[in-house]
Order: structure tokens, then sequence, then C-alpha cells
């Protein structure tokens, strides 16, 4: 998912003991939504995915903040069809948990109610430009570190979104890696804006990945379900790999003067991150925790007439259908 | 009917003997006057992205956004190229004040409630549709181009605008009440969109332009069609605005372009 940071509430228990379901994945075989699936294990997966795509749709809420005001045409596209994209994403993740049972409606009402969560990065705000290089490069970067994994996730509809899913994020990162080439290669003041951006973005990104092994007690059971497969350091550590040298590349400076490579270990070494941070957020003391969900639940609450009418329409249409077949509707 | 009689000068029918630099100037005007009506609409159109009543109409909303600004940008493209000023789309999208926008005022409205912005859109889009049908024979290759691929973005934009208004139109008692009061919204700056000038007549006249005044007929014909049967009723209105193809345009440009334009304009030259 994009991240692995929100969830602090505990993992609901495994009641029945099923041999020939655990038997299928330590195979490493795919369930299917007619496959028989122990009710613990569908409940969890309902959840982490509804959670992933909550955090696909109130994440276009902070690139959708520049939009408008995009400084070329060309840009003003890219990103456009980028928070399209995401949500895109909200629509195939929601499709994915409804093959388990769950109603998207409901799924949104959980949201709404605060009783669901969706990634803590998206309570950041977006104060420049450059925020929406930093967001692409690091935060698609930490979801395509979390996301690829979960292409081979046991549940076959969820890993089957997942592949589409990547694909995009990846073009995401790339535009994200590009806006901050060019403005590091821009005027000073572009480049001072793409650095002050990398320095807000860093630390929220690694914290992405939740907290670490030693505190995150629901990792083992999601992996012998084979709805995780690296741990959170694990992945932590891939990201900031992969990242180090890009960031070099774009000659621009992570916020972390203990960063190092270690030779022994092939590792790039990082400062100790402050999960108390992290901790403030999911509780929703973040920056823009209030103002994203009054903006989701006003876009939901303000669409309602509309939705009410649709669904009115339909319901006239099939009455009218029923009774002189064939009606002439266009 | 919209519009009584317009107040728009006729097509004479007299071809205006032009140079090729001033046929050139006037093919860039006018694809600009085309392209900003898509520039400015994509604008409205990107203001709804993460705001629609559900998740599917974000991404359609997004899709529409899209195909406009694609439309804009081929257009803004050319007008900088044809006219021979060498500008470029940034510069004609950023670096222009609000009283060298010659969009018209009908898509710059602010968007309203969903049933104003499908209004906007019906209207808007039969129009489009209607007119680049025929620009597609354009004698002028890269408007006829243009044309060619956004008449059937526009035909999508068409058909979504319109299955909407049916279901507001037809769907419960509030919806209804709020897409007639968004018809009446929109309905007075309909007719500016059948407006020509001279410019525009002199290249009609040269196989280059429509004439927008041919557009009224079929336009009014889709509208009210689409209208009576959503059950609602074709505004009455007798009071059209105009004004938006010689720069005069509604306050609410003037906000839209701050918003658009601030950051190129704070840093002038800047790449991005
Ligand atoms: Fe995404
Ligand atoms: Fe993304």
């Amino acid at each position: 998912m994009y991240g692995n940071d929100f969830t602090q509430q505990p993992i609901v228990e495994i009641a029945e003991d099923d041999a020939d379901f655990q038997a299928i994945l330590d195979a490493d075989g795919r369930i299917e939504p007619r496959d028989a699936m122990p009710e613990a294990y569908r409940k969890n997966l309902i959840r982490q995915i509804a959670q992933h795509a909550h955090s696909e749709i109130i994440g276009m809420q902070p690139e959708g903040n520049w939009i408008t005001r995009a400084p070329s045409l060309k840009r003003k596209a890219i990103l456009m069809a980028k928070v399209q994209d995401e949500a895109g994403h909200g629509l195939y993740l929601y499709a994915a948990a409804e093959t388990l049972g769950a109603d998207r409606a409901d799924l949104l009402d959980l949201l709404h109610t605060g009783r669901q969560k969706y990634s803590s990065i998206f309570n950041y705000p977006t104060l420049t430009w450059a925020d929406m290089g930093a967001i692409g490069w690091l935060v698609d970067g930490a979801g395509i570190v979390n996301q690829v994994p979960l292409c081979r996730c046991s549940y076959g509809p969820y890993a089957r979104a997942m592949v589409r899913v990547c694909k995009e994020e990846s073009f995401h990162q790339r535009q994200g890696f590009e806006i901050l080439h060019t403005l590091s290669h821009g005027t000073p003041a572009q480049k001072a804006m793409a650095q002050d951006a990398v320095d807000r973005w860093w630390w929220p990104s690694l914290m992405m990945f939740g907290p670490p092994d030693e505190s995150s007690p629901n990792t083992e059971r999601s992996m012998r379900w084979g709805i995780k497969r690296f741990s959170n350091d694990e992945l932590r550590q891939r990201f900031v790999d992969m990242t180090v040298p890009q960031a070099q590349a774009l000659d621009l400076t992570l916020p972390d003067p203990q960063l190092s490579w270690d030779a022994a270990t092939g590792h790039w070494e990082y400062g100790a991150i402050d999960f108390t941070e992290l901790f403030e957020v999911i509780k929703g003391n973040g920056p823009c925790n209030a103002q994203r969900m009054a903006h989701r639940r006003r876009a939901h609450e303000e669409g309602a007439w509309v939705r009410e009418a649709a669904l009115a329409y339909a319901t006239k249409r099939d009455a009218e259908r029923e009774a002189e077949p064939p009606a002439a509707v266009a | 009917m919209i519009g009584s009689k317009p107040a728009e000068l006729s097509p004479s029918g007299q071809a205006i003997t032009w140079s090729d630099s001033d046929k050139s100037v006037a093919v860039g005007a006018y694809a600009l006057r085309l392209g900003d009506d898509a520039l400015v609409l994509a604008h409205r159109m990107a203001e709804w992205i993460a705001s629609a009543p559900e998740l599917e109409e974000d991404v359609a909303l997004a899709n529409i956004g899209l195909d406009l600004l694609g439309q804009a940008r081929m257009l803004l493209t050319y007008a900088g190229e044809v006219d021979g000023t060498g500008r470029s789309e940034d510069d004609l999208a950023y670096f222009r004040d609000e009283r060298e926008f010659v969009n018209c005022q009908l898509v710059e409205l602010p968007n309203g409630d969903f049933a104003v912005t499908m209004a906007r859109m019906l209207v808007f889009a039969a129009y489009q549709y209607e007119l680049y049908d025929r620009l597609c024979s354009s004698s002028d290759e890269t408007l006829a181009a243009v044309a060619a691929k956004a008449v059937k973005e526009v035909a999508y934009h068409r058909d979504h605008a319109t299955r909407w208004v049916l279901r507001l139109g037809d769907g419960t008692a509030e919806s209804q009440q709020r897409m007639q009061a968004a018809l009446d919204v929109v309905w007075p700056y309909v007719s500016e969109l059948f407006e020509g000038n001279e410019l525009v007549h002199g290249l009609v006249g040269g196989g280059i332009a429509v004439d927008p005044a041919e557009l009224r007929d079929p336009t009014t014909d889709y509208l009210t069609t689409v209208i009576e049967q959503a059950t609602l009723t074709v505004p009455d209105t007798s009071v059209w605005h105009t004004g938006g193809r010689r720069g005069i345009h509604t306050e609410a440009l003037g906000y839209l372009l701050a918003e658009m334009q601030h950051l190129a304009r704070t840093h002038p030259g800047a790449p991005w």
C-alpha cells in the first residue's frame, strides 16, 4: 500500500486454524474470491485494501492543490493525469475490496467517520510547486517500494490491481524526479525551492514504511498470510538505498547528517527517525488531518443529491422498461 | 430560441483581401480564440478534481479537462507560430492579462454546483461539437487536424453532459430544481458563442474558419432536445451577455488568471 503507517489497531485474530488454507499459502498459491478463506484473513484484507484505497483518494488532495497553479501547461497536463491516475487506483482498489464482500459506500463511510485510516503522509501540506516534485519522487517512490511486493500478494484481485497501479506509480515517480531535476538546475530561487521541499518531505517519507519492526506487532501474521512480504525496516532500507544515489543525481541533499555508506553491509545507514511525530499524525494531530477529512466529507455530502438523482433516474428507467419494453430512452 | 436577432455583424460573404501576413495574424487570432476557450474551461474542470460527487466523476472530469487542455496547447502553440510572434503556449497562457484573453464568458463562469457544471458542459460541448465537425474541412491544415482530433473528444464530453442532464432533470425533485436553476444561470451566456466579428468572417470567406452563426441552429436543436427529454424547460432569457471575444470578461476571469499565472510570473523565464 502507499504506506504502512496508519494502522495501530490490533489485527483481527485468526479464529479458525485452516490447514488447507495455510497449505495453499505456503505453496505460494493465489487465493481467489470464490476460494474458501478464514474470516480473519478476509477481514484483515478488506481493511488493508480499503485503507490503501482511502490513501489513494485522500492523496488526490495535496497534489490537486497545485493543478490550477502549475507553472507550465505541460506540467499542468502531467499533474492532472497523475491525480486522475490516483482516482483510478482508488477505483481498482475499492473494486478489489468488493470482491471480498465489502461495499464501497460502507468503506467510504468508515473513512468519513474516522474508523478507517489513510496513509499519514497525506496529512502534510503542499506549500510550493517543488512539493509536486518531492511527492512524486519520494512519496510515490516509497509507494512503489511498498507496492511492488504486493504484486505477488496472496489475494489475486489485490495482486492484479497492484500490477496496474505499480506501472503508473513508476511514471509518477519519474515525473516527480524530473520536476526536481529541472528546479535544481534552474534559477537559484528554484533550486532553493527544490531543496526546501526535499527537506520537508524526506523524514515523513521514511515514516511511510511504518513503525520499526520491533514495535510492529502485525507484521509476522501478515507475512504468514502472504499479504506482506518484507518487514517495515527492510522496505525502508530498500527505499533509502534506492533514493540516496538519486538525490546525488538531482544535486540535492537529504536532510540527515548521519547518512553514510556502510561498505560492510552494502547499505546506506540513516539517522534515527522521530516516530513520535508519526504517532501524533496518526492520532489526528498532523498539520492537515482535519483539513483533508473535512474536504473529503464535504465533497461526499455535496455530491449526495447527485448520487440520489442518478439512482432515482435509473429506478424510473427500470420501471419503464418493465412496464412497456422497449422504452425509448436516449 | 437562443438569442433574438444577433447583434453581430452578419457575414457579408464578400472576401476580404488580405496580405499573407495579415492573414497569418488573423489565423493566429482565430486559433487563440478557440484555444482560450479550451484553456479556461480546462482550468474549471481541474477545479473539480478531488471534489466530485463520486470517484468515477473525478476521473471523468479530469479526462475532459485533459482533453480541453490538450486542445488548448495545440491551438495556442499554433497561434504563436502562425502569427509570427514566436510566442510559446506558455507565453500566451501565462503572460497575457485579462483584457488580452479572447475566450467566451461562458467558460470562465465559476463552476457552481454539479448541475451548473453540467449545464455549461452540455452547452459548450454541443457548440464545440458543431464547430469542430465543420472545422475538420478547414483549408488550414493545422486547424483541420486539431479539429479532427478534438471532435471525437468533444463528442464524448457532449454525451457525458447529456447523460447527467437527463439524470438530474428527471431524477429527484431537488435535482430537477437544481438542474433547471443551472440552465437559467448559464443561458444568458449562450448567444455569445454564435457571434462572429470581422476577423472571423474574413477567415470564413477563405474557407479557414467556421462561421459561428451557422452553429446556432444545430446547437440549439441539440440542446432543446436534451432539455425537453430531461423534463426541463429551455430558459426564457432576454438578457444576453457578451464581450469575451473583445477581452471584456466577467469578474471571475481575473481571479482564475491570478491563480493560474502567479507562479510562472513570479519566475519569468525560468524553466519548469
Ligand atoms: Fe496511486
Ligand atoms: Fe501515485
